[in-house]
C-alpha cells in the first residue's frame, strides 16, 4: 500500500525523433486528483498517450509504474485491463459498431483479464442506462455507433460514461473539460466527483481553471520544458491564472 | 501523427492468416483428360444420361462460345487461360457406382466436409439445413431429402433433376441466363457437369434452408456447376451456398451459373459465403471465380434477395442480378467482399426494372487490404414503362493499408422520368485511431479490428440467415455478437 499508484520517474519519451518529454517525474497517490496545466505543445497529450501506450510514443529512459508494475513492458489493453483509463482529447468514431456494443465488450475484456464472468447483459445495459442518464447523455446515443455524428459535447460525455461504467483505478483525462459549454462542464465535473471515493485517482490535462474550481484538485503541476516545471496546491490554479506560463516558462528553461 | 495500421506487424499477421481450407483429400477420381471440343461434352452427356434436348442446348453453347470472347471490361488483370488444359469432368471414385444414400458415400468424403465445418452425415442434423455437396463436378450428398419430400419440395443433384424432372429442367434452364449471355455462361452451359436444383410448389414454404456445399478437389480440373432455383406461385426459399478448395500453386477455373425463378408472389433469398482459395501472399494460385448469377421476378409481387460474402478466389468477376419483371416485385443485393494480397475482385449487381411500381436496394461494403484491389461495379436500368420504379444504391470501401485499391462504378440508365434512384458512396481506413481507442479500453488488437470491421460490414450480415451467419463469423473472424441495446 505504501506505493504511490502511479509512479512516474525521469521519463523520457520521444515523438518522430523529437525529445517531448524529457526527465519527467510525478507521483500519483491512490484516491488523489491531479491536474497538470502548461501551454500548449508541452507534452501534456503526450503524457498521456505514453501512459497508455500508444504505438509511436517511444519511452527512451525513464520508468512508468502503476500500482508497483512495469507499465513499459505491458500492451495499451493490458494497461487498459490494470485500470488505466484515457478519456480522449478528440474521441474517434467507429461507424456500424454499436456504443453499447464496445462498451460492454471493452468491459467485459476488462473482467476476463480479472478472471471475472461477463456480465448479464440486462446488468449491463441497466447500468449504463443510469449513467448516462446521470451524464445527461440522450439514451439514443447508447445505440448509435460509437461517437457517430455525436456533437463535440457528446463524444466528451460518451468518454464520461465509458470512465463511470468501466470504473478504472486511474483515469487520465485528455481536456475533456474542453470545448464545453457550462451546463456540460458541470456534468462531466459532478462525473468526476460522484467517481471520488478515496481509492481512484484522477489525473486531469486542462487549459483552463474553470473545471478545477468545479473539481478542486489536490495537487496542480505545470508541465513547461519537457518535464513538470512546478507543482503546488489548488492555490497554484489562481496564481497561473494571473501571471500565465510565462515565468514557468522561463525558469524550465 | 498517427501510424498506418497496414504497418503494423500484428494486423499485418492478421490479414495474412492461412487459408484454413486448403488440404487435399486423396481419393480415386474418374476425370476426363484435359481439353475441350464437341466429343468431351458428347462425354459428360452420355456420363450423365442425358436426354436429347440437352446435348444439343449443350453443343449449341459451345459452338457460340468458341467464336466468342472473354470479357475485358472488368477491372480486372486476368492472366490468359488455357482452356484446353482444363479437365472438364472429375468425379470422385468411378463414374458407374455413384452413392445411393449416405451409407454408401466413400467415407474419406464425408470427412472432408467433415473437416470443412460441414457435416453432412444424419447424426449432424441438429442445424436443420438440408445439403447438397457438391465434389468437383459431381454431387455426392444430398441430406434431408424424404422430409423436403413430404413438403412437394425437390431439393436434388442437378443432373438427377434432368433424369427425374426433365420436363422442369427444360422449361426453365437457360431462361435467365440465355447461353449467349456471356462467354462464361456459354463456358458453363456446355460443360456443367452438376449442382443443385430446387423446386418449391405453389404457396408452400419451404421447411428448411436449403444448402449446396461446393469443393473443389481435384487439380488441374475446373468447377462448373449450374443452379437453377425455381419458386412458383406463392412459395418461399431460403438458400445459401459455400466454397472452399485445396491451396495450390497454379490457378483453377470455376465458372458457375445460377438461375432464380420466382413466379408471382413468390420470395427466394440467396446467400453466398464464397471462400475459394485466394492464392498465397505473393499472388501465386487461387480460384478464378467467374460466376453469373441471376433471378427473374417473373411474377407479380415477387422478390429475390442476394447476400453474398464474397472472401477468396484470386480473381472475382460477379454480378448478381435481378430482372424485375413482375409488377411490385422487388429485388435486393447486399455485399461483403473482402480482398487480401493479390487479390482482385470485380463485384456488383444489376437492377433491371421493367415492371411498374418495383423497387431495388443495393448495399455493397467493399474491403480491401495488402496489394488488392476491389471493384465495386453496377448497374441500375429503369425502362421507360417502368413507373414507380425505386432504387437506393449505398456503396462503402474500407482500406486497410496504403497499396490496395477500392473502386466504384455505379451505371444508371433511367429510361422513366418519374423513377427514385439514390445513390451514395464512401470510402474510409481502418486507423490507427479506431484501433487505440478500442485497445485503449481493453479489446485486444485482434478483436479490435474485428470490431471495426464487423461494424463496417454488419448491415449485411444482418441479411445472413442465422446457420451462415456462423460461417461468415468464421470466415471474417468477427464477432456476430449483436450488438445490444
Amino acid at each position: 500500500m505504501s506505493a504511490p499508484l502511479l509512479d512516474i520517474r525521469e521519463l523520457t519519451v520521444r515523438v518522430e525523433g523529437k525529445e517531448i518529454l524529457s526527465g519527467l517525474s510525478l507521483e500519483v497517490g491512490r484516491g488523489e486528483v491531479h491536474a497538470i496545466m502548461g501551454p500548449n505543445g508541452a507534452g501534456k497529450s503526450t503524457l498521456a498517450q505514453a501512459l497508455a501506450g500508444r504505438d509511436g510514443y517511444g519511452v527512451s529512459a525513464g520508468s512508468m509504474r502503476f500500482d508497483g508494475e512495469d507499465l513499459l513492458g505491458m500492451s495499451p489493453e493490458e494497461r487498459a485491463c490494470k485500470g488505466l483509463f484515457l478519456g480522449f482529447q478528440y474521441p474517434v468514431e467507429i461507424p456500424g459498431v454499436s456504443n453499447m456494443y464496445l462498451l460492454r465488450s471493452a468491459l467485459n475484456a476488462q473482467r476476463k483479464a480479472a478472471g471475472q464472468p461477463e456480465i448479464n447483459a440486462a446488468e449491463f445495459l441497466r447500468r449504463a442506462r443510469q449513467e448516462a442518464s446521470r451524464l445527461k447523455l440522450k439514451p439514443e446515443l447508447l445505440k448509435r455507433g460509437v461517437n457517430e455524428g455525436f456533437s463535440g459535447g457528446e463524444k466528451k460525455r460518451n468518454e464520461m460514461l465509458q470512465l463511470a461504467v468501466l470504473k478504472p483505478r486511474l483515469a487520465v483525462l485528455d481536456e475533456t473539460d474542453s470545448g464545453l459549454d457550462i451546463d456540460a462542464l458541470k456534468v462531466v465535473a459532478s462525473g468526476i466527483r460522484a467517481l471520488r471515493d478515496g481509492q481512484r485517482a484522477f489525473v486531469l490535462i486542462t487549459h483552463y481553471e474553470r473545471i478545477l474550481n468545479l473539481v478542486s484538485p489536490d495537487k496542480v503541476h505545470v508541465l513547461a520544458g519537457g518535464g513538470i516545471a512546478r507543482s503546488g496546491g489548488a492555490e497554484l490554479v489562481q496564481e497561473l491564472e494571473a501571471a500565465g506560463y510565462e515565468t514557468f516558462l522561463r525558469e524550465a528553461a | 501523427m498517427s501510424a498506418p495500421a497496414a504497418r503494423n506487424p500484428e494486423i499485418q499477421e492478421l490479414l495474412q492468416r492461412k487459408y484454413q481450407h486448403g488440404f487435399v483429400t486423396d481419393i480415386e477420381s474418374d476425370t476426363l483428360p484435359p481439353g475441350l471440343d464437341e466429343d468431351v461434352i458428347r462425354v459428360i452427356s452420355a456420363r450423365k444420361e442425358e436426354p436429347e434436348f440437352l446435348l444439343d442446348w449443350r453443343l449449341r453453347a459451345f459452338r457460340y462460345w468458341r467464336e466468342a470472347r472473354e470479357p475485358s471490361w472488368a477491372k480486372l488483370n486476368i492472366p490468359p487461360i488455357d482452356y484446353q488444359a482444363i479437365s472438364y469432368y472429375s468425379a470422385p471414385g468411378a463414374a458407374k457406382d455413384a452413392p445411393k444414400s449416405l451409407d454408401e458415400v466413400d467415407p474419406r468424403l464425408l470427412e472432408t466436409y467433415d473437416k470443412l465445418g460441414i457435416p453432412l452425415h444424419e447424426r449432424a442434423r441438429l442445424a436443420g439445413v438440408a445439403v447438397d455437396a457438391v465434389f468437383d463436378s459431381v454431387s455426392v450428398a444430398t441430406t434431408f431429402k424424404s422430409r423436403l419430400a413430404e413438403a412437394g419440395v425437390i431439393f436434388c443433384p442437378f443432373s438427377e433433376a434432368v433424369r427425374e424432372h426433365p420436363e422442369l429442367v427444360r422449361k426453365y434452364l437457360g431462361s435467365v441466363v440465355p447461353y449467349r449471355d456471356n462467354y462464361f455462361a456459354a463456358l458453363n452451359s456446355a460443360v456443367f457437369t452438376d449442382g443443385s436444383f430446387v423446386y418449391v410448389p405453389k404457396n408452400t414454404r419451404c421447411p428448411m434452408e436449403l444448402s449446396t456445399y461446393f469443393r473443389i478437389n481435384e487439380r488441374n480440373t475446373g468447377q462448373f456447376e449450374r443452379t437453377l432455383i425455381i419458386a412458383d406461385e406463392g412459395s418461399e426459399v431460403s438458400y445459401l451456398e459455400g466454397c472452399t478448395a485445396p491451396m495450390r500453386d497454379e490457378n483453377q477455373l470455376h465458372a458457375a451459373v445460377v438461375e432464380l425463378v420466382a413466379l408471382k408472389d413468390a420470395r427466394i433469398k440467396y446467400s453466398t459465403v464464397q471462400n475459394w482459395y485466394p492464392g498465397d501472399e505473393k499472388g501465386r494460385g487461387g480460384i478464378y471465380n467467374f460466376v453469373t448469377k441471376r433471378g427473374d421476378c417473373r411474377g407479380r409481387n415477387s422478390s429475390i434477395s442476394w447476400t453474398q460474402v464474397e472472401a477468396g478466389s484470386a480473381i472475382t468477376w460477379k454480378y448478381p442480378s435481378c430482372i424485375l419483371r413482375g409488377d411490385n416485385s422487388t429485388g435486393e443485393f447486399y455485399s461483403v467482399a473482402v480482398t487480401n494480397n493479390f487479390q482482385q475482385a470485380d463485384t456488383g449487381t444489376k437492377m433491371i426494372h421493367i415492371g411498374r411500381n418495383t423497387s431495388s436496394n443495393i448495399l455493397s461494403k467493399g474491403i480491401s487490404a495488402g496489394r488488392a484491389q476491389n471493384t465495386y461495379r453496377g448497374l441500375v436500368k429503369v425502362f421507360p414503362r417502368a413507373e414507380g420504379a425505386r432504387n437506393r444504391t449505398q456503396c462503402d470501401s474500407l482500406l486497410i493499408g496504403r497499396d490496395c485499391g477500392a473502386h466504384t462504378f455505379p451505371h444508371m440508365d433511367i429510361g422513366h422520368p418519374r423513377a427514385v434512384v439514390e445513390h451514395e458512396a464512401t470510402t474510409s481506413r481502418i486507423s490507427e485511431d479506431q484501433l487505440f481507442y478500442c485497445r485503449q479500453r481493453g479489446l485486444g488488437e485482434e478483436d479490435a479490428v474485428n470490431l471495426i470491421v464487423n461494424g463496417f460490414c454488419k448491415q449485411v450480415f444482418n441479411m445472413l440467415p442465422m446457420e451462415f451467419a456462423v460461417e461468415a463469423q468464421a470466415l471474417m473472424n468477427v464477432s456476430l455478437e449483436g450488438a445490444i441495446g
